[in-house]
């Protein structure tokens, strides 16, 4: 892989968020959104529950747990999409650049996007509404490593619907997260769902994370063995998007969907 | 006729070497088995109507098409078992891919330098964008930029590598004559004065006269005619050689059994 490959992908993300406020404000507006509406939710629900269990942790925790998630997808597909609005496939794609190189480069990108989404949702959350964050220990690398190969996961697979089915079907990416959530046990433990949907549940990785959360919040202690389960999956999911993506791609140059992209018609 | 397509080239390193290339879709077949070559210092004009399979060829030779069958060799790198290092010495520009419009001049030919590896890339953005009057748009995002401006952006993107291999779709189709004029004359230089070779499509029968020391007509996926375009219409009994091409357009079998 080509070190320079991978850094115009990113240096052209750096530009189009250096010229767009607007492409630096939306993650930061939306997370803090999501946690002052959380912060006052799990603040009224202290007020109006019996003393001795903290809703912060609990919930707010989680909420902030399931935006970094979300914003790692977003942002490896985000950075995909721009290719696909300005119609530069052809250009990217007839260029000595590598698809591995070209996904690292959208990884990385990810990877600056959320963790600036990540500092403003922590400031916001430890200084409003008193998320201890540190009380997960050292746990919340192994949460926050886990969400973060599966938000990659996810964002890949987000890039290659669209490659496949062309730029209408962003919209079939954006709800994924939301798709997920249910039987990620975000907000409440697994044992709730119905048995079909548990079993669902034990095929994501953020669901051990969320597991473990609040094992921690009950005073427990995280199985190691599980978490290190749920990040396996996670990587699992990783190399079976790659393969998803570089066989989509393949079709599309064996079609010649990567030159329609750009081109309007061919003569 | 296919004999003599070899023979042109012969004399120069070739840079473009495509042997017995097919696509087919379904049941269209798109490109019908065709073998040319281009050689260094050399212009080679791709012609004929639309649909006759130009851009078609020009994207396998781009590798964002794959071909059903054949083969296409970047001086000696096989694009299908080698595609980065045969693309490190190609480059392309066509009306159908602009830059993004997002991104300044400067910011677009940052990116596409470091994708191509150029060394000294700061140097060289700047040459050309002198080189093609660019250098008072450098901060100006390309998609507020002319027609004609963005067509000379893109050509500045097309030689950032200085490419063995310079593949150019109806490169001056958006420009007024003065800088269509002047665009041929930089690529002639281009040609002339480094090792690259270049093939071109156009519908400016007058151009590829001007600028093309070869061209391949093409129609329906095969190569029915090729030589020298100041010669080529008098072989086979037109004046010019926009009339050649309307022949070759309407009746290509006419060609094919003469």
């Amino acid at each position: 892989m080509d070190v320079n490959r991978i850094a115009a992908i990113v240096l052209r993300q750096y530009y189009l968020m250096r010229g767009n406020l607007s492409r630096v404000l939306s993650p930061v507006v939306w997370v803090t959104i999501d946690i002052l509406l959380w912060g006052f939710i799990t603040k009224y629900l202290n007020t109006v529950t019996s003393a001795g269990f903290n809703f912060v942790p609990a919930l707010l925790g989680a909420v902030l747990l399931w935006d970094f998630f979300s914003r790692v997808m977003h942002g490896v597909t985000m950075a995909f999409l721009e290719d696909v609005w300005s119609r530069n496939f052809l250009n990217i794609f007839a260029s000595p650049l590598s698809i591995s190189e070209y996904l690292s480069g959208l990884v990385l990108t990810a990877i600056a996007t959320s963790s600036v989404g990540l500092i403003v949702m922590l400031v916001l959350a430890t200084t409003i509404f008193g998320l201890a964050f540190f009380a997960y220990g050292l746990m919340l690398v192994p949460f926050l490593f886990v969400l973060f190969l599966f938000g990659i996961a996810l964002g890949i697979v987000g890039c290659t619907v669209v490659l496949r089915l062309g730029p209408a079907s962003e919209w079939f990416v954006w709800p994924i997260p939301a798709l997920i959530s249910p039987f990620a046990g975000v907000f409440y433990p697994i044992s709730t769902l119905p048995q079909w949907m548990q079993y669902l549940s034990y095929v994501l990785p953020p669901s051990y994370v969320f597991e473990g959360m609040r094992t921690i919040v009950w005073g427990g202690a995280v199985s190691g063995p599980r978490l290190l389960g749920g990040g396996c999956l996670a990587v699992f999911y990783i190399l079976l998007a790659y393969w998803f993506f570089l066989h989509t791609y393949q079709h599309a140059v064996r079609t010649g969907l990567i030159a329609r992209y750009s081109a309007e018609s061919m003569s | 006729m296919k004999q003599s397509l070899q023979s042109p080239a012969m004399t120069r390193s070739k840079v473009l070497s495509v042997m017995e290339l097919r696509k087919v879709y379904g049941d269209t077949v798109a490109v019908d088995g065709i073998s040319f070559d281009v050689g260094s210092n050399e212009i080679v004009g791709l012609l004929g109507p639309n649909g006759a399979g130009k851009t078609t060829t020009i994207n396998m030779i781009l590798g964002v098409l794959a071909p059903t069958s054949g083969t296409i060799h970047i001086e000696d790198v096989n694009i299908a078992t080698d595609r980065c290092r045969a693309l490190e010495r190609t480059n392309f520009a066509a009306v159908y891919a602009p830059l993004p419009g997002n991104l300044s001049v400067y910011q677009n030919l940052r990116i596409f330098g470091l994708l191509y590896g150029v060394k000294g890339l700061s140097e060289r953005i700047e040459v050309l964008l002198k080189h093609f009057d660019l250098a008072t748009f450098r901060d100006v995002k390309c998609g507020v930029l002319s027609s004609g401006e963005q067509t000379r952006v893109g050509l500045t993107k097309a030689l950032l590598n200085d490419p063995r291999l310079l593949l150019l779709d109806e490169p001056t189709a958006s420009l007024d004559p003065a800088t269509a004029r002047d665009v041929r004359t930089k690529i002639r230089r281009f040609a002339a004065q480094g090792a690259g070779g270049v093939l071109w499509t156009s519908h400016n029968m007058y151009e590829v006269q001007e600028v093309c020391d070869r061209v391949l007509f093409l129609s329906h996926g095969k190569i029915l005619l090729e030589g020298d375009p100041k010669t080529l219409p008098r072989e086979h009994g037109k004046e010019t050689l926009e009339e050649l091409f309307i022949t070759v357009a309407r009746e290509p079998l006419a060609l094919e059994l003469g």
